[in-house]
């Protein structure tokens, strides 16, 4: 696999984590599929999708808990595929902790210092502890903690190494909302602090979206997608990423023409314009648009917005007022349901049930998806969803 | 009224519960009791009057505090070896796949189905076919046998509710291979391993069928009693009974207050 | 942006290894390997000896020969018919008296023991701590002539003033059931306590009458209890010759009986191992059929 680096990308960071054609296969079944990617040192990275996906397994991969079924792991120039995990710079936050339940908070903290032989690790240890909030806490035993107070030890007890790479594997899944929402911001603050690039494992995309610098999207054992959490967003290139991250209305035409770098593509015969140019005339095309750039409005848009040159006609279905917005659904004429938010910002004009509408929006809010029905989050396994390239 | 129903039918199985109890101490309350008689004769079999001699000077019937002595060897040799067989068996049919795990789970379940007298008939044709003079040593081999089950079932009931995300996590955590087993698995594993320690020597203590078949001219302290109990069983008999169930009462008691003592101290 | 992420070229996938590496493949073997092997010479062999000596011909003084005969099974057979049916028949109604009082004490420490539930296990399992032997020859004492159970039953006129319980069945089918139960009772009690308390009160709720509820949740549930208990307390109890010989006569004698004094002290081997094999076959054709009815999983 060549490696991009020099003239078209960023040059690659000395102890970037990188995966390599790794692949995992139990008997028949292929957890995690010819994956490559690069975590560039330092960074917060996500690995996000729904369980099975094979994300896991990947991270297990890394710490050494499974070994490849092919491929490899590298810090650096270093391939540490084939070592056992404790002769790894990598630590992990387990799913459920994995603290030693017959070992005080102190021991378990101290316990990978002590396996390489540091001497004298009672300050370390009480500076750790410090660190997650915990003083005080160090001669309990795992199991008179809460849930969100051992979540801190097994934090402190992975840190307290100082790896060059901290896994953390769905490490806020056994936490209620709101306590996942402040341990989701120290997180982020120990991870500023301490600089150790860190790889988390969830299947929550807003946790992802609030940590990471960077999320793999991941399904079936592949990478979707990778990118900030806001260009997943704002240009998801598979139906799968823009239903899994939000929700998308998704458009099904073929290609009329291309004009420049927009194309026009007939829906229904309805002509809508998408950015780029989408291939020949006559071939199918697939693009979305998110609810809350679209708008649901009485009479021609552009008299409103000039720039709203995207319309379809519909009848507003359905009305709901969640106080942040407002959400319509507009049944267009070909019996698709299209959702639209509008955000509660005072004077907007009143569109009822039942009403005649026409749901517009800029063309460049437009994102094309690569070609081919991508599975959707929700229903299983269809056909292997496509796998985009992503410029950097 | 429905409430006065519930209430009845609760107290009812704990009462027969209770009963139940009862009549697994009755026995033992007659042991300990008989251990205090004023025993006037050959024979322990009725009340005579309470007397502390028996508990003074129980070595005093001829041959008995040998056959405690023995019983106590043997026990004690068996239950070392019992123990690390049937762990080692525990560790690979609760930790590991392999071929043919089925099948040993059976022949290790085999000896506990086997009614004593078949397996004591059975070692002793052994042993007759072997040319091997039956004694001391072959009573050790028999207890072995017929304990290690009794401990990879008490072994295996522990390692069951074993998380092996621990020993991952002690891997992460910079532990090799031995350490993980030293400072994780075996800590985690040693109650188990220790009750099951402790239900081999007591079966191997206790045990008189095998043992009648496989024991040549040495006297365990059930043999002791079996023979004692054609003549008539002194009192001193009785304070070795009762002994050695205060004995293991305290042995438990003593080990769930160190289990109080250190989770309230921690 | 950073990070990297290329497409994949479709290499060609290597054979589907199992990924656990060759040496640590090993590693259940070597733990198996010295309790297999005590089994296999100490186990195994004496039993596969004890069939080949029940095949066996001669006599004590002239000695032994295999010779395949089966004649000493049906030899063995009509001479012991007694001892035989005794012991199974004795052992059968120790079992059903065990399963019939230990179901209730397990049922009462696994739901309604609360906080004294292990003071009770403990309670369970402490008489084995005295010796097995002088808690028989306990029983004795109590059931003998002019103890105080025979007196009052007769003072209450359930029974006649000739009437004893010593040496009779009922104190050997007594002395069984006591001396198995806690056999019965620990498989009973750690089926019933996997169960959930929540699925009696849900039976209460869809309008099960008590007996109902235990006839069509409880029992079901605790059957891999019941047929764990009724082997390890039926195996033992048919292979017991200390309860006959302190609280029976000797012409009420079990196969246990039988076997002990062929052995040691008539020395005719053949007929001891063909008894010995007898009871062993009973004994596992009642264990295949546990195996067929909840699985060998269950076994330990």
């Amino acid at each position: 696999m060549p490696e991009r680096s020099g003239a078209d990308g960023p040059a690659l960071g000395p102890r970037d984590l990188r995966l390599v054609g790794l692949r995992k296969a139990f008997g028949s079944a292929v957890a995690v599929d010819d994956l490559t990617l690069t975590v560039p040192a330092g960074s917060f990275f996500a690995l996000l999708g729904p369980s099975g996906c094979g994300k896991t397994t990947t991270l297990r991969m890394v710490a050494g808990l499974e070994t490849p079924t092919a491929g490899q792991v590298l810090l650096g120039e270093e391939d540490i595929s084939r070592r056992r995990p404790y002769e790894r710079p990598v630590n992990t936050v387990f799913q459920s902790y994995a603290l030693f339940p017959h070992l005080s908070v102190e021991e378990n903290v101290a316990f990978g210092l002590r396996r390489r032989g540091r001497k004298n690790v009672k300050g370390v240890v009480a500076e750790m502890l410090e660190l997650v909030e915990l003083g005080g806490f160090g001669r309990r035993r795992p199991g008179q903690l809460s849930g969100g107070q051992q979540q801190r030890v097994a934090v402190a007890r992975a840190l307290i190494n100082e790896p060059e790479v901290l896994l953390l594997d769905e490490p806020l899944g056994a936490l209620d909302l709101k306590l996942r929402r402040q341990m989701q911001l120290e997180l982020k603050r120990i991870q500023t602090r301490v600089g150790s690039t860190f790889v988390h494992v969830t299947h929550d995309q807003e946790e992802a979206m609030t940590m990471a610098d960077t999320i793999a999207v991941m399904n079936a054992g592949r990478v979707e997608q990778l990118g900030t959490p806001r260009e997943l967003y704002e240009r998801p290139v598979t139906r799968y990423v823009a239903n899994f991250l939000g929700q998308s209305n998704i458009l099904d035409g073929s290609v009329v023409e291309v004009r420049g770098n927009e194309t026009l593509v007939d829906v229904h015969g309805v002509g809508l314009l998408v950015p780029g140019r989408l291939g020949a005339p006559g071939s199918t095309a697939s693009f979305g648009v998110r609810p809350e750039k679209a708008l649901a409005v009485a009479g021609d848009p552009t008299h409103r917005d000039p720039a709203l040159r995207n319309a379809i006609p519909g009848t507003v279905t359905d009305v709901s007022f969640t106080g942040l917005s407002t959400q319509y659904v507009v049944r267009t004429p070909w019996d698709q349901e299209l959702g639209v938010f509008t955000q509660n910002a005072g004077g907007e004009t009143l569109v009822r049930r039942g009403d005649p509408v026409v749901v517009a929006w800029r063309p460049e809010h437009t994102f094309p998806l690569a070609a081919g029905t991508g599975a959707m989050p929700d229903d299983e396994p269809a056909a292997p969803p496509v796998m985009a390239p992503v410029s950097s | 009224m429905n409430a006065v129903v519930q209430a009845v039918r609760r107290h009812a199985v704990m009462a027969v519960g209770v009963l139940v109890l009862v009549y697994l101490f009755l026995p033992v309350a007659v042991v300990v009791l008989f251990s205090f008689n004023d025993v006037t004769g050959r024979f322990n079999f009725t009340w005579q009057g309470f007397t502390l001699d028996a508990w003074r000077h129980p070595c005093r019937v001829p041959g008995m505090c040998e056959a405690v002595t023995a019983s106590l060897q043997i026990g004690a040799i068996a239950t070392v070896v019992s123990t690390a067989l049937g762990t080692l068996l525990a560790f690979a049919l609760v930790r590991h796949r392999f071929r043919g795990r089925e099948s040993t789970s059976l022949l290790v379940f085999l000896p506990m189905a086997t009614p004593e007298v078949v397996m004591g008939a059975s070692l002793l044709t052994l042993f007759v076919n072997a040319g091997v003079a039956t004694g001391f040593a072959t009573i050790v081999i028999a207890h072995i046998l017929f304990t290690v089950s009794f401990v990879v079932v008490t072994v295996k009931a522990r390692l069951a509710g074993f998380d092996s995300r621990l020993e991952e996590a002690a891997m992460d955590l910079y532990a090799n291979e031995w350490q993980t087993f030293r400072r994780i698995t075996l800590p985690l594993a040693a109650p188990g391993i220790l009750s099951g320690a402790l239900l081999a020597f007591a079966l191997s203590f206790d045990d008189f069928i095998i043992t009648n078949f496989n024991s040549g001219n040495t006297i365990t302290f059930p043999m002791f009693v079996w023979g004692a109990a054609q003549r008539g069983v002194p009192p001193e008999v009785n304070v070795v009974g009762a002994a050695m169930f205060v004995l293991a009462l305290l042995c438990v008691g003593g080990a769930e207050l160190l289990r109080r003592v250190r989770t309230a101290r921690r | 942006m950073t990070a990297l992420l290329t497409t994949p070229t479709g290499a060609a996938t290597p054979a589907e290894e199992p990924t656990v590496p060759p040496e640590r493949r090993r590693v259940p073997y070597l733990l198996l390997l010295p309790g297999l092997l005590w089994l296999a010479v100490f186990f195994v062999v004496p039993l596969v000896t004890l069939v080949s000596t029940s095949l066996q011909t001669g006599s004590l003084e002239e000695g032994y020969a295999l010779t395949f005969s089966w004649s000493t099974y049906s030899d063995v057979w009509s001479t012991y018919s007694s001892q035989l049916l005794r012991s199974f028949l004795y052992a059968g109604s120790a079992t059903v008296l065990a399963l019939v009082i230990g179901y209730p004490l397990a049922y009462a420490i696994a739901f309604k023991a609360h906080r004294w539930r292990n003071l009770m296990l403990v309670l369970v399992v402490a008489p084995f701590f005295t010796s097995f032997l002088l808690r028989t020859l306990a029983w004795k004492i109590v059931l003998a002539d002019d103890g105080w159970v025979v007196g009052a039953l007769q003072t209450v006129g359930l029974m006649s003033d000739t009437g004893r319980l010593l040496a009779t069945p009922a104190a050997v089918v007594l002395g069984l059931t006591y001396n198995f139960l806690p056999f019965m009772v620990l498989p009973l009690y750690a089926s019933l306590e996997k169960m959930d308390p929540l699925l009696l009160e849900a039976a209460g709720d869809l309008h099960a009458t008590p007996v109902t509820a235990f006839r069509t949740v409880t029992w079901p549930l605790s059957l891999p209890g019941v047929v764990a208990g009724t082997l390890l307390t039926f195996i033992p109890a048919a292979g017991d010759y200390v309860n006959v010989q302190f609280l029976g006569t000797p012409n009420s004698q079990m196969i246990g009986n039988v076997i002990e004094s062929r052995f040691l002290t008539v020395l005719d081997y053949p007929a001891a191992a063909a008894l010995s094999i007898t009871v062993m076959a009973v004994v596992l054709i009642l264990v295949v059929a546990y195996v067929r009815r909840v699985g060998a999983r269950e076994l330990l």
